[in-house]
């Protein structure tokens, strides 16, 4: 059985893994003792400035590894079309599956999607494996979970990359469980070893820890990866094959009937949107708004601001930012004509990238966001409208794909 | 006939504020105690609204040392008339496969439950696997983030299944797993009555004896697939950078084009 284990000719009984210990499963009398309440999370480990802990037991070789070879990506789709997740796993399992020499192949599930395997094609894919039946129409666990299982048995993939999505991370750990291999969840970085083995980075805690992940026993090595955090492959010349996987009957039946699919309406709360356009005192008249609305429109988002402008009755309490409103954490919060003052900034605190268009160069808001663009919104952004009319947000991206 | 309903849940740390000194590479944690995954708040909810209305029995059940006793009292008072705690050495260091193993065996020694509710994911580990893999070693079928479950019978649900982009409105009979999100209804405080009532409540405790046997066991370290090499902090790469001239909208489109925001 694994234990953890301290090598009391090291420890100069400092006592940092006690204080470091999470479950308080550690305690210092003469010296050190593991308690029952010890995890094995290692982070008494890495406290340790003596090297004087370490993990014992862990298993041997369960499996062999090596007729375990290339990289398999688990396309998404939704409604027919293939999510934009997909080709991003595609870029990274492309650069993965080269730096070992290997292929790189794609399961595709779902039906009538003939056109969309061979368009996968173009994208630099060894393999498309093809699942393609009426009762794979909609997502449902057991015939998905099915498909991807025989499609590891027959390709024999070193590394699965499934999108991180709500629909990934019930299909992955479901066929990991089946496959009996390790899955490590919502990887941010991906690298590969000379010899296969797959370097897994996630974070943990909620961001504030980063763990690096090895599977290294079992084959394949699964990974689920966020969404927009890779680079996705480019189109050109298809080289690839399309193989159809078929699927007895039985492994296609599903205790779950789908009712009715509806796409999401745009979230309502600026507290669960994922972009924000927030307008603030730069905007000279209430139609203005109309502006930073369109903008919101394109990139998929909503419009929120700070207090004067509701204040004015310009815009609802609900969306108002900062100590008296909410607290948004979107992915991308773009603040137009807005100072910054603390008050306002308070609220903002939790946004992943934060964009900011002020006419005023000393304007505090340029102080907390990631990129301050020093201008005028009323040339910036109908000009930036523009640009986007020609690329568009997610949902241009799927329709390109029509 | 009553429906029984078992809810997996876990203990988390109070806080996700642990942070890591860069300069030596070493976490700093002042105090971590421990506290119900809120998520799990959801799930035992879901589970005593459906008792509630087609009369049945709600049993928790998690995996964890000891002091995990704790977020078991604490479902006794949002409803839960029963407790399993799942606690030994041998569990710990268990990963995402081992945890859902562990917890199917415990599943696997109570009376046949017709549905089984997980939060869908925890605080700490956020990967969200554990409610699939119990619903694969148990061979039942599963949806995971049900965001409204709009009707229960004796029979099974009808509920709003959130893939992303779209919702779906599926069915599903028992037996069955489902894990539930936030919109599933507000969770109930605790009460005081419940307090009185269940402070006499036994928790049943089973380790490896109990849980063990058969040819395959996946259990703790040993039995998890995945290792942790190490952790640790995460690159603070907080850019700054302010533009002032030339085409500044055409430099915020190639922004967001670089950030992914647009394709």
């Amino acid at each position: 059985m694994a234990r953890l284990l301290i090598d009391h000719d090291r420890c100069n009984r400092c006592g940092l893994c006690v204080d470091a210990c999470p479950f308080a499963a550690l305690t210092m009398e003469d010296e050190v003792i593991v308690g029952d309440g010890c995890q094995l999370c290692r982070i008494c480990i890495e406290e340790c400035p003596q090297g004087a802990m370490a993990i014992r037991g862990e298993l041997e070789d369960k499996q062999d590894t090596s007729s375990y070879q290339g990289v398999m990506i688990v396309a998404e789709t939704i409604g027919g079309r293939i999510h934009p997740v997909t080709y991003e796993l595609i870029g990274k399992g492309s650069e993965l599956a080269a730096a070992a020499k290997q292929e790189v192949s794609c399961l595709l599930i779902g039906h009538n999607l003939g056109t969309q395997a061979e368009k996968l094609l173009s994208y630099g894919l060894d393999w498309v494996y093809l699942c393609d039946h009426p009762a794979l129409a909609h997502f449902r666990i057991e015939p998905y979970t099915a498909c991807l299982a025989a499609a590891v048995d027959k390709a024999k993939p070193s590394t699965v990359l499934v999108g991180a999505t709500p629909i990934g991370r019930s299909l992955a750990p479901r066929a990991a469980v089946r496959l009996r291999t390790g899955l490590t969840a919502d990887c941010t970085m991906l690298e590969v070893r000379p010899d296969g083995e797959l370097v897994q980075i996630r974070p943990a805690f909620g961001g504030n820890i980063m763990a690096q992940i090895v599977t290294r026993h079992h084959r394949p090595q699964m990974a689920t990866v966020r969404y927009r955090v890779m680079e996705p492959a480019r189109p050109g010349p298809p080289r690839g094959k399309v193989i159809s996987l078929d699927l007895p009957d039985s492994q296609l039946a599903s205790a779950i009937q789908v009712l009715e699919v509806t796409p999401k309406p745009q979230e309502e709360s600026i507290t669960d949107a994922k972009v924000i356009v927030a307008g603030g005192r730069g905007l000279k008249r209430k139609q203005d708004l109309e502006l930073l609305r369109t903008l919101a429109r394109s990139l998929g988002g909503q419009i929120a601001s700070t207090r004067p402008l509701v204040e004015m009755g310009w815009v609802e309490h609900n969306r108002q930012i900062g100590l008296s409103g909410r607290t948004v954490r979107p992915q991308l919060l773009i603040a137009c004509g807005i100072s910054g003052a603390v008050q306002f900034a308070a609220g903002i605190g939790g946004c992943q990238t934060v964009v900011a268009i002020n006419k005023d160069p000393q304007a505090p808001i340029f102080n907390v966001a990631h990129y301050g663009f020093v201008g005028d919104l009323y040339e910036i952004i109908p000009r930036l409208l523009t640009h986007l009319g020609k690329g568009g947000g997610i949902d241009a991206l799927c329709q390109a794909d029509l | 006939m009553i429906v029984h309903i078992v809810v997996c849940i876990k203990q988390v740390p109070e806080t996700r504020d642990v942070a890591m000194d860069p300069e030596k590479g070493v976490l700093r944690r002042a105090e971590v105690a421990g506290k119900l995954n809120p998520f799990d708040l959801y799930a035992l909810e879901a589970a005593v609204r459906i008792k509630e209305k087609l009369s049945g029995r709600v049993t928790a059940i998690t995996m964890g040392p000891p002091q995990a006793e704790e977020v078991i009292r604490e479902s006794f008072l949002m409803g839960a008339d029963r407790g399993v705690l799942l606690s030994d050495p041998a569990f710990a260091g268990a990963d995402t496969l081992a945890t859902a193993f562990t917890l199917a065996r415990g599943i696997g020694r109570l009376d046949s439950p017709d549905l089984i509710i997980c939060g869908v994911q925890t605080t700490d580990g956020d990967t969200g696997q554990v409610g699939p893999g119990v619903a694969e070693f148990l061979g039942l079928p599963h949806v995971s983030y049900v965001r409204a479950i709009r009707k229960a019978t004796r029979e099974g649900l009808v509920m709003e299944q959130d893939l992303g982009d779209q919702v779906a409105v599926v069915s599903l009979p028992y037996p069955c797993l489902i894990t539930v999100d936030k919109g599933i209804g507000q969770p109930r405080l605790p009460s005081f009555r419940r307090f009185l009532e269940t402070k006499d409540y036994p928790v049943i405790t089973w380790g490896y004896k109990e849980l063990s046997g058969g040819d395959e066991v996946y259990f703790g370290l040993e039995g998890s697939p995945t290792q942790v090499e190490r952790i640790f902090p995460p690159k603070v790469e907080r850019e700054h950078v302010v533009f002032t001239d030339g085409d500044l909208a055409r430099q915020l489109y190639q922004k967001l084009l670089e950030l992914k925001f647009v394709g």
